[in-house]
């Protein structure tokens, strides 16, 4: 999102060109960009490898993209592969992370708290820099996670201001998924892998990666004004027929979906009610008791998944006891403190717990957000490290 | 229940040790200038690691380091719980047992006599306890060593008149949030972080390193499934077992972990 673009409004799409209108850029002209986007006020975040794994860290230019890099993913396992004859920069699926811990900072200081002499306290905001900040390589399925963040953080009665301040900063470069790992099922949800205009979070910049460069086109004023500046060219057909072959081959690669019971079975899921209701009417089910024997309550699947939003706040006072600071981060429902209230743990065993995170992402986020909170990225079942499976658990849950 | 907090403003605080290698001593004598500013609103009766021995005097805060491993040290522990308002834990060997628990798993005996030229001169127990076993503990802080922030954490929340926060989730969360890759899923690390208690900042795992449990268990720990994914990586049985009889080996979750590995992964 940039200046140019309406705030929290998903898909609003400003001068984009049509889906036929995509230029062909060389893939050694992306640093071009690159430089074009960091002359023009922008912190490059984009994927590198690091640790073993895919991740959104600063970026100082394309010689650090993940060219030749390969993911292989399965229930609890991720490893990487490189292939010094691929030229691709973009070969591989989502990693861990990409775009909600720059909206939804993991640990933030909200405010402070100082009291002085007199006994008074004064209380003071504290809000991020505002840094604007160009993601290079969004996926699809992490532009339709950033718009139900937006639904969560802006579009309430109480907008986040800090959340805010952090998205009004982003200029966001995405890239059609052309290697769908094992674990994905964003066809399957309606939420990828294409990048597509009007759907899920509005974009800057589209990419789509072939073997010899990119097809580009732009989704927002800012982002043609850049490709204005590009040395691309007109795509041609073959360029065309191959992106297209590509996608409709990533479509293909998925296998795991979710279940769409009743009426809407068969049709990706978010557009119609997919498990709505299914699973509160399944409250005392006994599979619940099943996966918790596998689960380990561990919280992972919710700090991967790019649309759980539920925060802790820690209270930090100095030692001098004239001040403290206020801080908010990631909270899981697999912890005891998230259904604390006043005296008891409401979800004390794992059970509840799980049906907590399940029922509340496949169904009751449906009343609340008007679609599913799930956006098929698989992450949930390649970092729990027990492997469990969220679409295999649902489908025992509503068969 | 937690005790009413205290509400005098300047609290007397004694440091002890026990068994132990007063690492965790250290992990607070570096806290450095924060400790200075803490002496400004604690008096720091008996901390003999920074300078100050006065081990009979009476306390409001009693940070306890170390296991119970001597007779001398059962009568001790004793005493300074009667001198003192409030003992807290400091550390893996107060709270779980520490390395030297390992001997709970042997003949402490055998290794007296084939260690030692005169092992009749050495009085120990035969086996290593927490400080819980004997007396009663109003706070535990974990870790091998404990963490200074954690440490700073309780004292200014007793001087606000609060009762000190346990961090009890497990590691994963901090993990997560310090953005460090699992070294669990993304290498095949026999990590612990599953099932033990956060307050280290994911030290192990940000250097690429599986975590060996020296916080202890998390609350709502499903070692039974855990143990099965440490089987899945390729450990053996014993190795299980190793893996949860460690550091924090008398850790009550922990220790039964540790006894059911062998039937929970086969």
């Amino acid at each position: 999102m940039n200046d140019d673009t309406t705030q929290g409004k998903r898909g609003e799409d400003k001068g984009a060109a049509e889906d036929g209108a995509a230029v062909f850029l060389e893939r050694d002209a992306l640093q071009t960009l690159l430089a074009l986007l960091q002359s023009g006020g922008y912190r490059l975040v984009g994927p590198q490898v690091r640790d073993g794994a895919i991740v959104y860290e600063t970026l100082g230019g394309a010689e650090q993209l993940p060219r030749g890099w390969h993911d292989e993913q399965a229930p609890g396992r991720y490893r990487l592969h490189y292939d010094p004859a691929s030229p691709r920069l973009f070969a591989w699926a989502n990693g861990p992370q990409a775009l909600k811990p720059l909206v939804f900072a993991p640990r933030e200081l909200l405010w402070e708290a100082h009291r002085d002499e007199t006994g008074n306290l004064r209380f003071q905001d504290c809000l991020p820099s505002g840094e604007r900040i160009a993601v290079i390589g969004v996926r699809a399925c992490d532009l339709a996670a950033l718009a139900l963040q937006d639904a969560h953080f802006l579009e309430g009665p109480f907008p986040d201001a800090a959340y805010h301040r952090r998205r009004t900063g982003l200029f966001l470069v995405a890239v059609d998924c052309s290697h769908p790992a094992e674990t994905c099922f964003c066809a399957a949800t309606g939420d990828g892998p294409r990048v597509e205009a009007g759907k899920g979070a509005a974009w800057d910049l589209r990419l789509q990666e072939l073997e010899a460069g990119f097809l580009v086109e732009a989704g927002s004023r800012a982002g043609a004004a850049y490709l204005a500046r590009l040395p691309a060219r007109a795509a041609t057909e073959a360029e065309r027929a191959a992106a297209l072959a590509q996608a409709q081959a990533a479509v293909a690669r998925q296998t795991r979906r979710l279940p769409a019971p009743g009426p809407s079975a068969g049709a990706p899921c978010h557009d119609a009610a997919g498990l709505a209701g299914a699973l509160t009417a399944r409250h005392d089910h006994p599979h619940w008791h099943d996966v918790a024997q596998r689960c380990l309550a561990c919280g992972n699947c919710t700090a991967v998944c790019p649309t759980c939003f539920c925060a802790g706040d820690e209270e930090v006072p100095d030692l001098a006891g004239t001040a403290s600071r206020h801080y908010r981060q990631w909270d899981s429902c697999f912890t005891a403190a998230h259904s604390y209230i006043h005296g008891i743990v409401i979800r004390a065993e794992t059970r509840h717990r799980y049906r907590q995170w399940l029922t509340h992402k496949l169904d009751t986020w449906h009343a609340q957000y008007g679609r599913s909170g799930c956006v098929g990225c698989g992450r949930c079942i390649t970092w729990c490290p027990a492997g469990i499976d969220l679409t295999a658990e649902a489908e025992a849950l509503v068969p | 229940m937690n005790p009413r907090p205290p509400a005098a403003p300047r609290l007397r605080v004694a440091v002890h040790k026990f068994t132990s290698c007063d690492g965790c001593q250290l992990a607070f004598l570096n806290l450095g200038e924060q400790l200075l500013e803490l002496a400004e609103r604690v008096d720091l009766v008996h901390f003999a690691e920074a300078g100050p021995v006065d081990p009979d005097a009476a306390v409001d805060i009693a940070f306890v380091e170390g296991s119970i491993s001597t007779p001398e040290e059962v009568e001790r522990i004793g005493r300074i719980r009667r001198a003192s308002r409030y003992l807290i834990t400091l550390g893996a060997c107060a709270t779980a047992g520490g390395i030297q628990a390992l001997r709970n798993f042997a003949d402490g005996d055998a290794w007296l006599r084939s260690l030692y030229a005169r092992p009749e001169t050495i009085r120990s127990l035969a086996t290593v306890t927490p400080i819980a076993r004997h007396v009663k503990v109003d706070w535990e802080l974990w870790g091998c060593p404990v963490s200074g922030r954690q440490v700073l954490a309780a004292i200014t929340s007793l001087l606000a008149g609060v009762t000190p926060r346990a961090e009890e989730d497990k590691l994963c969360l901090a993990c997560k949030r310090g953005q460090a890759v699992c070294v669990m899923v993304a290498r095949g690390e026999p990590c612990m972080g599953p099932v033990t208690r956060t307050g280290c900042g994911a030290l192990c795992p940000r250097f690429g390193r599986a975590c060996y449990g020296c916080y202890g268990p998390a609350e709502n720990v499903n070692t039974r499934s855990h143990s099965r994914c440490l089987a899945g990586l390729g450990l053996a049985p014993e190795a299980v077992r190793a893996r949860y009889h460690f550091i924090t080996s008398q850790a009550p979750a922990f220790l039964a972990a540790g006894n059911s590995a062998q039937d929970d992964v086969t």
